[in-house]
């Protein structure tokens, strides 16, 4: 050390006056905030359930089943993201689909979120685009790990994330799962 | 009898003006400081307990910690020494609330012919007084570290007792030069010789006249409080403390008493060192500014200026402390005690030294 850090007064002082200009900046952009100032921020910190970091496009969320015109699932029960899942966690039960055009469809898509790692090597493997993780949901969570099972209608009902980021439709809640 | 029944009554107003005062700003300053290092680091602190959807820039957080820790399980060990793992928060937190009676909040206040001191309690060795009680505090945390039957509990315990030593010998030996200067151990005369005027302008503040005593009474002092940068005692990253063993509320009244200590040394610095209840050319019958001029005031209002005077330094005082507390860096045990016996010791002495030849040679 040298004899001035030795002396311990010089630097305390300093790092007095360092985090001293960080309260009283801080105090007075709060201060201006609550005057009406709303771009003056004293804290950097985001108020989670009411604010939000903006999410980015490619943020992998919840899985979607993207629907057609009709309504039924665009899955064609190729069995690519099931084959494709590192964590097997994907389950697809195919059958006939009403129209003609079209060979099969999904009876039931399965996905135990308990095992899903978020890779989103199915939406790569998917050749007809059915599946999706453009939702914008990150928060399910339940109490046990049947309420982690999200099932194809579910799945179907859900809604790509608007421009910002945000979820636009309302986070499924797991039959289980009291809140 | 209704001179007495008067007189027990003013001595209940000044007994109870300083017991909340200090209870009151010590329970206030769970708040102030989750909040105060919130805005240093760049945060907002805490901010969610509300009432009714009223939150109060976090106020009901206290009120929250306290319903929360007088529900927790109250916990004893199997081992330890009930009686005395009871009694030690309570000893802790008893001598740090009654450390504050001596301080004078006030001059002399004129109530219908009586004069009533603006103290607590008056006491011609006022400053003995705030330091034995400050010193029979670390009892309490003796205790704790012995009862708890702990091996890490004892450690903090022992180094709390190594802890105050040091810094009690310091603060005592660093006020010894007030004490010579002001010729009073009587906090309300020190503070009275702290009004005098040197020059004719500056006031005689400890500050002005005992610079080297203030920088070494207040780092003492915050060892006295056993917050960092001297928290040896509790070392969270090593041994945790003597309260290890400690939950619920008997935690909390270790906690409590910790910011009471605060408040005293607070209330301690700004008497010796920053004037007290002074306000700069305010005499008992209004302004005197240098240059002659003069601004009479009614004697209540003199009083409430004195009385605002002290509540804002010592608010003033305990936001610094905090400061310094969300600053720094805390001492291993062996710099503190380093730092504690071969620099703020010596430095007293010699401030007293120093002190004895000033006053030689200014007062003949």
């Amino acid at each position: 050390m040298r004899l001035g850090q030795r002396f311990y007064l010089v630097e305390v002082v300093s790092g007095l006056a360092l985090t001293a200009r960080h309260f009283f900046g801080n105090m007075g952009r709060h201060i201006a905030h609550s005057l009406g100032r709303t771009d003056a921020r004293g804290a950097v910190t985001i108020q989670y359930p009411e604010e939000r970091r903006p999410y980015s496009p490619r943020l992998r969320s919840l899985h979607r089943l993207v629907r057609r015109e009709d309504g039924s699932p665009r899955c064609v029960a190729c069995m690519m993201c099931e084959t494709v899942c590192p964590a097997r966690c994907i389950y697809i039960v195919a059958g006939e689909h009403p129209n003609p055009e079209i060979e099969k469809v999904c009876d039931e898509f399965t996905i135990d979120l308990g095992k899903c790692v978020f890779c989103g090597f199915c939406v790569e493997a998917c050749p007809e685009d059915a599946i999706r993780m453009d939702t914008g949901i990150l928060e399910f969570s339940s109490f046990s790990r049947t309420g982690m099972i999200y099932t194809r209608d579910v799945l179907l009902s859900l809604e790509p994330a608007g421009p910002d980021g945000r979820p636009t439709s309302a986070v499924p809640i797991p039959a289980d799962r009291t809140p | 009898m209704t001179a007495t029944i008067a007189d027990l009554g003013i001595a209940f107003g000044r007994v109870a003006f300083v017991m909340l005062f200090v209870l009151n700003l010590g329970g206030l300053l769970t708040w102030v400081e989750r909040k105060q290092s919130a805005i240093m680091q760049d945060r907002i602190g805490a901010n969610r307990a509300s009432i009714l959807g009223l939150r109060l820039f976090g106020l009901f957080h206290p009120l929250a910690d306290a319903i929360k820790m007088l529900t927790k399980e109250d916990f004893y060990p199997a081992r330890a020494d009930r009686f005395l793992f009871t009694l030690a928060p309570f000893v802790s937190v008893f001598f740090a609330l009654v450390a504050f009676a001596s301080i004078p909040f006030g001059d002399v206040l004129w109530i219908g012919g009586r004069e009533v001191p603006l103290q607590a309690v008056t006491l011609n060795v006022g400053i003995l007084y705030v330091f034995a009680m400050l010193s029979l505090g670390v009892y309490g945390v003796m205790m704790a570290g012995w009862a708890s039957a702990n091996n890490y509990a004892l450690l903090g315990g022992q180094r709390a007792a190594a802890l105050m030593l040091t810094a009690e010998i310091a603060i005592g030996a660093s006020i010894i030069g007030v004490v010579m200067w002001y010729g009073s151990l009587d906090m309300m005369d020190i503070v009275r010789g702290q009004g005098e005027l040197i020059g004719g302008w500056l006031p005689q503040w400890g500050i002005v006249t005992q610079p080297l005593a203030f920088i070494l009474f207040l780092t003492a002092g915050i060892a006295a409080t056993k917050r960092i940068p001297f928290d040896t005692p509790e070392g969270e990253s090593e041994i945790i403390g003597y309260f290890v063993e400690y939950s619920g509320m008997k935690f909390g009244m270790f906690a409590m008493a910790d910011f009471l200590e605060t408040v005293v040394i607070a209330g301690m610095t700004i008497t010796l060192f920053l004037g007290g209840w002074q306000v700069p050319y305010l005499g008992r019958d209004g302004f005197h500014f240098p240059g002659g001029l003069a601004l009479g005031l009614p004697h209540l209002a003199v009083v409430g200026l004195q009385i605002s005077a002290f509540v804002l330094k010592v608010l003033v005082m305990i936001w610094f402390l905090m400061l310094i507390r969300w600053t720094l860096p805390r001492f291993r045990y062996d710099q503190a005690m380093r730092l504690g016996w071969l620099a703020l010791f010596p430095l007293s002495i010699l401030n007293v030294v120093l002190t004895a030849l000033l006053l030689l040679l200014v007062r003949p």
